[in-house]
């Protein structure tokens, strides 16, 4: 854990009271029962904008605490313990840090404040096939319309903005904001294995206005969400090593704890040490991001490889350790598994990651 | 987050630096720290006043007390020498298992006497101590170490046989753990320092896979310790010598000094392996176990920045040490296999002018390199540790 301000510890023992009450795993089972449209509970997430969890990164002058990255890093990986559903990454991390980084006043004043409490969602649209490859763009804009189709769009369904990248009539890649309800924007909400909500969205003349900064600031979006993300797995990476752990620590064969074999034991060992240097990479990257280091695409590409090989490993011990109680729907363990891939392949799993790497390093 | 310092080091910096352009002589800028050898070897005149230097300023072991000769930093002031001397292409050349393992347990557990004996000369680099730990029958189950002490009214006497002790051969000083009550086993151990140079010490040097002879036996027969020697109780040396265990761990993961880390992999696969058209290393699949290595040994690096952030303030190791054990001696490990495998044939090169100095060193580097999962606390009894004591896994071996 890093060294926190006085502020940050109480922003996180908030969160994390507040997920323990209101929030736990049996929370998200019963959203997914329901078959939520949206992919998440709307009044648990209001009561998380009520405490200002929206506007953790957006200037006080835009209604936000303005209190950074590691800050909002430490309450996605509190409901990330519990695989908490929320458009807290989609809306006030990833859509907020585009409007932050690139939008006028007016895109400022008209968004911000209401992304910040909560009353609008926005949404990052970058993808436009299974694989994260933010490079390839073929949306369009032209006359002030976007054109082209975007897959995988967390929140999609929900969002009120839409930060959309496509190719400016001077064939440049750039971030546009598209209003979830224009006419020109037809959603398809995507069931996928880990029950959040994702949408492809066709775009056909959609009204968009352009953001400034380019494919530059189409990374520096994308490495805030990625960090973000990969904050929230540490939170769920880390619980489904504890809940891993306690059945080590309870469940009896051959007349002994399990957890009394070293053949668990030592597996339970690595885990613990994967998790710790992870938390290493992911803080050290949210801290750069705060610092404004000019290191954040490597550091951030090492964060969302080792977390994303961390959670990989924890989430798979975690349905091999239980045995046949983690093969169950009752049992929470296969919750953890989904959602572990589905974070992994969000902004770049961590092939993409490793090559993403070794390509800022030259080689 | 790591403090980097602020304004009131600034002066400090400047101090650090005069001092070190006024001490530190030019012929040995960039130099190897002839420390890191394995044979040793006559110092140099310069070699010898940069030690001298050093050791009377007490900065080359920079946080120790300065009652002791230590040079009574704050944390923060010893990173900003360690970072001169590095501006400066300076090595530290005072060291060893004094610096790394004894001197710390002293410091903590010592009498003010045995402080103003021992320490100094540690700061100086006077007196090269080594440690008496293992034994032919006592490796990972540590405890079950035989070597007698016996309590002979002004002096004890010791009986038994000791291995693996580093640097047994150059030292003048052993900390060792003996054997002062035979019917308990962790509560009959105690902590003895014992003369080197004397008639019942003998010292054999072992020759490991790799050609060279860091570690050696050493056998006492009839060997005297004096009765003012003993660090803390009679009986009571285990939790003695498990603090020190943690100094070592630490140490051990601390970098890769040891066996040296070199030039870059990925500089070395270009040269060897070459490059696609993209400037990418030409084999994709070396290429992305170099990446995985990479951000391995970053993380690792990350992880030692944020347990001392987290530890300022509180003095010794934390329990995340025996993490770093683990995590830093595979990491080095499989960086070694790495090294051998981008040169091909040529990394296994022995001896002979074929090869080049970098080649003959990667292949002993590597082997020697296996040694690091097996001292200071096999992976697997580190494995057990971080079961036990972080996680509260059952103990089944009752030892650590």
């Amino acid at each position: 854990m890093a060294v926190l301000s006085e502020e940050q510890s109480m922003l996180r023992d908030a969160a994390k009271s507040w997920v323990q009450e209101k929030s736990p795993v049996s929370a998200f089972r019963k959203m997914r029962d329901s078959g939520a449209e949206l992919g998440y509970d709307v009044a648990a997430w209001n009561e998380m904008a009520e405490m200002g969890w929206a506007g953790v990164i957006i200037p006080e002058e835009y209604g936000g605490s303005n209190f950074g990255y590691l800050s909002l890093g430490l309450i996605l990986e509190e409901l990330g313990r519990t695989l908490t559903a929320s458009p807290l990454l989609a809306s006030g991390l990833a859509a907020a840090s585009a409007l932050v980084l690139g939008g006028s006043d007016a895109q400022k004043s008209e968004w911000l404040p209401k992304i910040a409490e909560g009353t609008a969602v926005g949404a990052l649209a970058v993808d436009e096939g299974p694989h994260h490859n933010p490079s390839k763009v073929e949306a369009s804009v032209k006359g002030g319309k976007l054109t082209g189709k975007k897959a995988f769009v967390l929140e999609g369904m929900a969002a009120d903005v839409l930060v959309v990248s496509a190719k400016g009539e001077d064939g440049k890649v750039g971030l546009y904001l598209v209003k979830g309800d224009d006419a020109g924007v037809k959603r398809t909400r995507l069931h996928l294995a880990d029950s959040r909500g994702a949408a492809n969205i066709e775009f056909n003349g959609a009204a968009a206005e352009a953001l400034s900064g380019g494919a530059d600031l189409l990374e520096k979006v994308l490495d805030r969400a990625r960090a973000g993300i990969a904050a929230e797995m540490l939170g769920s990476a880390n619980q489904a090593f504890e809940t891993t752990l306690e059945y080590l620590k309870t469940r009896v064969q051959f007349g002994q704890v399990i957890g009394s074999f070293q053949a668990l034991q030592h597996r339970a060992a690595k885990m613990f040490t994967d998790l710790e240097l992870a938390r290493s990479t992911v803080e050290a990257a949210l801290a750069a991001i705060d610092a404004d280091s000019p290191d954040v695409p490597e550091l951030v590409s090492l964060a969302k490889a080792k977390m994303g090989d961390t959670f990989h490993l924890v989430s798979n011990e975690m349905v091999q350790m239980h045995g046949g109680i983690g093969m169950t729907d009752a049992h929470d363990a296969g919750f953890y598994l989904k959602r572990a891939r589905a974070a992994e392949a969000a902004f770049g799993n961590q092939a993409f990651h490793r090559d993403r790497y070794a390509r800022i390093q030259g080689y | 987050m790591a403090d980097f310092g602020g304004g009131d080091l600034d002066a400090f910096r400047a101090e650090a630096r005069a001092w070190i352009e006024a001490n530190f002589p030019a012929e040995l800028k960039n130099k190897p720290n002839p420390m890191m050898r394995e044979e040793a070897v006559e110092p140099s005149p310069a070699q010898q006043a940069w030690k001298k230097a050093m050791g009377d300023k007490g900065w080359g072991v920079p946080t120790w007390p300065a009652q002791y000769g230590g040079g009574g930093l704050s944390p923060a002031e010893a990173r900003v020498v360690q970072q001169e001397l590095g501006r400066a292409g300076a090595y530290n050349p005072i060291g060893g298992m004094g610096v790394m393992m004894f001197g710390p347990t002293l410091l903590e557990y010592g009498t003010e006497a045995q402080k103003q004996e021992h320490i100094p000369g540690i700061v100086k680099g006077e007196v090269w101590w080594c440690q008496g730990y293992s034994e032919p029958g006592a490796g990972s189950d540590l405890a079950a170490l035989q070597t007698r002490c016996e309590d002979k009214g002004d002096h004890f006497l010791i009986n038994g046989q000791k291995i693996w002790t580093s640097g047994a051969q150059y030292a003048d000083m052993c900390f060792c753990l003996v054997r002062t009550d035979t019917t308990k086993k962790h509560e009959g151990i105690s902590f003895v320092l014992i003369d080197m140079h004397q008639p019942g010490v003998e010292v054999r040097p072992i020759k490991l896979i790799n050609g060279t002879s860091p570690f050696c036996e050493t056998f006492f027969t009839d060997a005297r310790a004096e009765k003012k020697n003993l660090v803390g109780p009679l009986n009571g040396g285990w939790t003695i010598g498990k603090r020190l265990l943690q100094h070592e761990r630490s140490g051990l993961s601390g970098g890769g000094g040891m066996f040296g880390m070199g030039r870059s992999l990925d500089n070395m696969a270009k040269e060897y392996v070459g490059v696609d058209e993209a400037g990418r290393i030409a084999d994709s699949d070396l290429r992305s176990r170099i990446i995985q290595n990479d951000m391995d040994w970053r993380a690792f690096q990350q992880t030692a920045m944020r347990a001392m952030a987290e530890a300022k303030g509180n003095s010794g190791p934390s329990a995340a040490t025996s993490i770093m054990k683990n995590a830093a001696t595979s990491t080095l490990q499989t960086r070694a296999e790495l090294t051998v495998e981008i040169m091909g044939a040529q990394g296994l090169g022995w001896t002979g002018d074929e090869f080049s100095k970098e080649e003959k060193e990667a292949v002993r580097s590597w082997l020697g390199g296996k040694a690091t999962t097996i001292y200071g606390g096999s992976q697997e009894v580190q494995s057990n540790i971080i079961s036990k004591r972080i996680l509260g896994l059952p103990d089944l071996t009752q030892n650590h």
